[in-house]
C-alpha cells in the first residue's frame, strides 16, 4: 500500500483489517481475551461512550480481535462494515431486528435453512413481525408479497438444500423499486464464489461456522453491510426504517444516517442489537474464524473441484435418481449459475437416492469417511437426512417447497483425496442396493 | 440541520444548505467551528471529532458543500464560489466568527473563505493539504471516462494502511469499503453534472492559494499525513510557509479523520484552543 487499487481477494484474505501488534510486534492476529478495556482518563471514558471518539469499551460490543475478523469479511465482500456475532442465527436475527419491529413484515425465499425458517416462521411472528414465504425462482411472487408494512426481502445465495440459486439482480430490482433492502445468506457460497453486493444486495451475513471458519470447529456469523442502500431516501418514500434516519433516544438522540452516510446500519447494529440482545462473539472464535479465512481461497477451489468430481460419479450411478447441483445442465438454476456462480456451485448439495426409506438408512450407516451430523462448510465430508434432522419441523408441503422429499441425502464435500469419497460412496450406494434386494 | 439561503452566492433559487451539528443543538452563544469536507466526501467524514467539539463548549457545524449529500444546489465549480457559499451558510446559522477546518479541496476553501473575511476567522486549520493541489489529467481524463475506476485509484493513494485501528467511526469498519462507496453514492446522487471531474477540477485550477494567504490574519496549523500519498506534506512547505503555519504531522495517509482519528482530535484540541 498504496497503490492504484486495492489489494486483490487472496492477499485481502491474509491482510486485510490486520497489522503487526504495535505493542509486542506480533505477527499473528493476537487473541484479546479481556471484557474490557482501560480508559485514559474520565474524559476519554466519555467521549467513547458518546462516540466522539472511536475505541473499544466492552467486548460485547467490539474487541480488537473480532474488529479484523469484521473488518477482513467486510474487505472481501466489498462491503463498508461489519459486526461479529455468536452464530449465523444470530447475525440474521441482528440484521431483522435492526429494521424491523411489531407490525413488520418480510418476504422470504422459501427454500431456506430450517433454521432459518424457524426463526422467520415461528419465533418471529410471536414478536409480531410476519414472513411470507415465496419460491426464490418465482419474481412476481416476489413483487405480489410485498405489503404496505415490508421492511425487508431476504433469501440464500445457494438455496438450502435444493442449491436453487438465489436470482440476485432480479430480487434486488424488485426490492429497489419499492425502497426495500434485500438481504441474503451467503454462507454455501463465501465471497471466493459470489460477492452479492456486486450484484444488487444491500446486506448479507454468513453462518461463519461452515467455509469461513472451513474446521468444524466453532459457532459464528458475521453481518456485513454493503454501505449502498440510502436509507433516508428509502425513508421519505415508504416510511418504514424510522430505526435508522430518526432520533434514537436509546443513544442520545443519535440519528444514525446522519452520524454515517454508508455505515447506518451497522452503527444502529452495534449500538442497539449487540448491545441489547448481546449475541456477541468470543475473541477466540473469532481467532479461529481468521485462521479459516488465511486459507479460504485454498480451500474453497479444492471444495469445488472435489464437489464436481463427487457430483459427476452420483450424477451417473443408478441409485442415484437425481442430482441437485446448479451446474448441471437439469437444474432449475443452470443458467443463473452460469451467470452468478462462475467459479462454481459450492460443495454443499444434495441428490435423492432411489429406494425405500430402510435403504436410505442403509447408504448413510454404511459411509466411512462421510461424518454423518448436522453441519456443513467443514474441511471433512459430512451427510445428513434433511427430512429428519435439519428440517424436520417443517410439514411435508414445506418440505416440498424447499424442494426436500423423504429420499433426499444431503452432502458437504470436503478436501479429502476424491478417490477415497468415490470409493467410500460407492461401497454405501452398494449397500443401499443390498438393503433392497 | 438545514438552513435556507434565500439569497445563494452567485444567484439562483433559494437553496437549502445543511450542517451537522455534533450530535446537539447548534448554539451561537459558544465559539465556532466549521468543518469542511473534501472532493467526492460529505459531512460524514468528520462526525467523530465534530461531536467531540459540540459536547466540549463548540457551536459545530460540518457542512454538506452543495451537491454533496444533503445540501440544495448545483456543486460549485471554483473554490472561490464555495468558499462564498460557506459564508452564506454562516449567515444563515447566525455564526459572526469562526474557526475554519478543512480537509484536501476543503482545506482550499476554509483558506479562500479566511481571506474573504480574515476579521471573522478565529482559527485556520488545513488538514491534508497541499498547494497547488495540482490533479494530473490522466486521472481528470479517468474521472471523465470511467468515474469508478477512477475512484477506486484515489480510495487506494487515499488510505495508507490495510489495517488502520481502531478504525472509523468505530471498530468493525473496513475503511477502504467505506470511502468507495461514499465517493461513488455521492457521485451517483449527483445527476447534473459529473461531481468527481468538478471536485477535482476546482482543487486542480485553484490558483489564488498565496494572494489569499496574504489576507489571512489568524494563527493557522497544518495537520499532515506522514503517509500521504494524494497531498504529500513536502507540497504544503511553501503554503505553510506563507501562513506561517504550525504543522502537525500525524501518523496517517490522505485520510487522516479516518486512519488517525484520535490523533486527529488532539492535534484540532492543540490548534483551536
Amino acid at each position: 500500500m498504496p497503490g492504484h487499487s486495492d489489494p486483490g481477494f487472496d492477499t485481502l484474505a491474509l491482510h486485510a483489517g490486520a497489522a503487526p501488534d504495535p505493542a509486542t510486534g506480533a505477527r499473528a492476529v493476537p487473541i484479546h481475551l479481556t471484557t474490557s478495556f482501560v480508559f485514559d482518563s474520565s474524559e476519554h471514558a466519555a467521549s467513547l461512550f458518546n462516540m466522539e471518539r472511536s475505541g473499544h469499551v466492552y467486548s460485547r460490543i467490539s474487541n480488537p480481535t473480532n474488529a479484523v475478523l469484521e473488518e477482513r469479511v467486510a474487505a472481501l465482500e466489498g462491503g463498508v462494515g461489519a459486526i461479529a456475532t455468536a452464530s449465523g442465527q444470530a447475525a440474521l436475527h441482528l440484521a431483522v431486528c435492526t429494521l424491523a419491529g411489531a407490525g413488520a413484515h418480510i418476504v422470504s425465499s422459501s427454500a431456506l435453512y430450517g433454521g432459518s425458517h424457524n426463526l422467520l416462521h415461528y419465533t418471529l411472528s410471536r414478536f409480531g413481525i410476519e414472513t411470507t414465504f415465496v419460491h426464490p425462482g418465482d419474481l412476481d411472487g416476489w413483487r405480489a408479497a410485498i405489503r404496505p408494512q415490508t421492511t425487508l426481502l431476504f433469501g440464500e445465495t445457494l438455496g438450502n438444500p435444493g442449491l436453487d440459486v438465489l436470482d440476485i439482480p432480479g430480487v434486488a430490482a424488485i426490492a429497489h423499486d419499492r425502497g426495500l433492502p434485500l438481504l441474503v445468506d451467503s454462507t454455501f457460497t463465501t465471497p471466493w464464489l459470489m460477492r452479492p453486493f456486486e450484484h444488487g444486495a444491500d446486506l448479507l451475513f454468513h453462518s461463519a461456522t461452515k467455509f469461513l471458519s472451513g474446521h468444524g470447529t466453532v459457532i459464528g456469523g458475521v453481518l456485513v453491510d454493503s454501505g449502498r442502500f440510502d436509507w433516508e431516501a428509502a425513508h421519505a418514500r415508504n416510511a418504514r426504517f424510522a430505526s435508522l434516519v430518526q432520533p434514537y433516544e436509546g443513544f442520545h438522540g443519535m440519528v444514525f444516517s446522519e452520524e454515517s452516510t454508508v455505515g447506518a446500519f451497522l452503527l444502529r447494529a452495534r449500538r442497539e442489537g449487540l448491545r441489547d440482545f448481546g449475541a456477541c462473539m468470543s475473541p477466540h472464535t473469532a481467532w479461529l474464524i481468521l485462521q479459516g479465512i488465511e486459507t479460504l481461497p485454498l480451500r474453497m477451489a479444492r471444495h469445488v473441484e472435489n464437489a464436481r468430481k463427487v457430483v459427476a460419479f452420483l450424477d451417473a450411478h443408478p441409485m442415484v435418481d437425481s442430482v441437485a447441483y446448479p451446474e448441471l445442465p437439469g437444474h432449475p438454476s443452470h443458467a443463473l449459475a452460469r451467470r452468478l456462480l462462475p467459479r462454481g456451485c459450492g460443495s454443499v448439495f444434495s441428490f435423492n437416492l432411489r429406494g425405500s426409506r430402510r435403504q436410505g438408512v442403509a447408504f448413510i450407516e454404511a459411509l466411512k469417511i462421510f461424518s454423518h451430523l448436522a453441519n456443513v462448510g467443514d474441511c471433512r465430508s459430512l451427510v445428513i437426512h434433511p427430512a429428519s434432522t435439519t428440517h424436520f419441523r417443517m410439514d411435508d408441503a414445506a418440505l416440498a417447497r424447499a424442494g426436500i422429499t423423504a429420499g433426499t441425502i444431503r452432502l458437504s464435500i470436503g478436501l479429502e483425496e476424491p478417490d477415497d469419497l468415490l470409493d467410500d460412496l460407492q461401497r454405501a450406494l452398494k449397500a443401499a442396493q443390498k438393503a433392497g434386494a | 440541520m438545514r438552513w435556507q439561503l434565500h439569497h445563494p452566492p452567485g444567484g439562483g433559487p433559494a437553496e437549502a444548505a445543511y450542517a451537522y451539528t455534533g450530535g446537539r443543538a447548534g448554539d451561537t452563544s459558544l465559539p465556532c467551528v466549521v468543518f469542511v469536507h473534501g472532493a467526492l466526501n460529505d459531512h460524514s467524514v468528520w462526525t467523530l471529532c465534530a461531536r467531540w467539539f459540540a459536547h466540549h463548549g463548540y457551536n459545530v457545524l460540518a457542512v454538506d458543500l452543495p451537491g454533496h449529500g444533503r445540501s440544495d444546489g448545483a456543486p460549485r465549480d471554483s473554490v472561490e464560489a464555495m468558499a462564498q457559499w460557506l459564508w452564506a451558510l454562516a449567515e444563515a446559522a447566525g455564526v459572526g466568527e469562526a474557526a475554519l477546518v478543512g480537509h484536501s479541496m476543503g482545506s482550499l476553501v476554509a483558506l479562500q473563505a479566511a481571506a474573504l473575511h480574515p476579521e471573522r476567522v478565529r482559527r485556520l486549520v488545513m488538514v491534508g493539504t497541499a498547494y497547488p493541489m495540482k490533479v494530473s489529467s490522466e486521472l481528470l481524463d479517468a474521472a471523465r471516462e470511467h468515474p469508478e475506476s477512477a475512484i477506486d485509484r484515489v480510495n487506494a493513494f487515499s488510505l495508507s494502511t490495510l489495517a488502520a485501528k481502531p478504525s472509523y467511526p468505530g471498530p468493525g469498519n473496513w475503511l477502504h469499503g467505506a470511502n468507495r462507496i461514499l465517493m461513488r453514492r455521492l457521485q451517483s446522487a449527483c445527476t447534473s453534472v459529473n461531481l468527481f471531474e468538478r471536485d477535482f477540477s476546482a482543487c486542480d485550477r485553484y490558483g489564488a492559494g498565496l494572494q489569499a494567504a496574504a489576507q489571512v490574519c489568524c494563527p493557522t496549523h497544518f495537520i499532515l499525513g506522514e503517509r500521504d500519498q494524494m497531498t504529500q506534506p513536502r507540497h504544503s512547505e511553501a503554503l505553510a510557509q506563507a501562513l506561517q503555519a504550525t504543522v502537525h504531522r500525524l501518523d496517517a495517509g490522505h485520510s487522516l479523520m479516518a486512519e488517525a482519528p484520535d490523533a486527529l482530535l488532539g492535534a484540532l484540541r492543540t490548534a483551536l484552543a
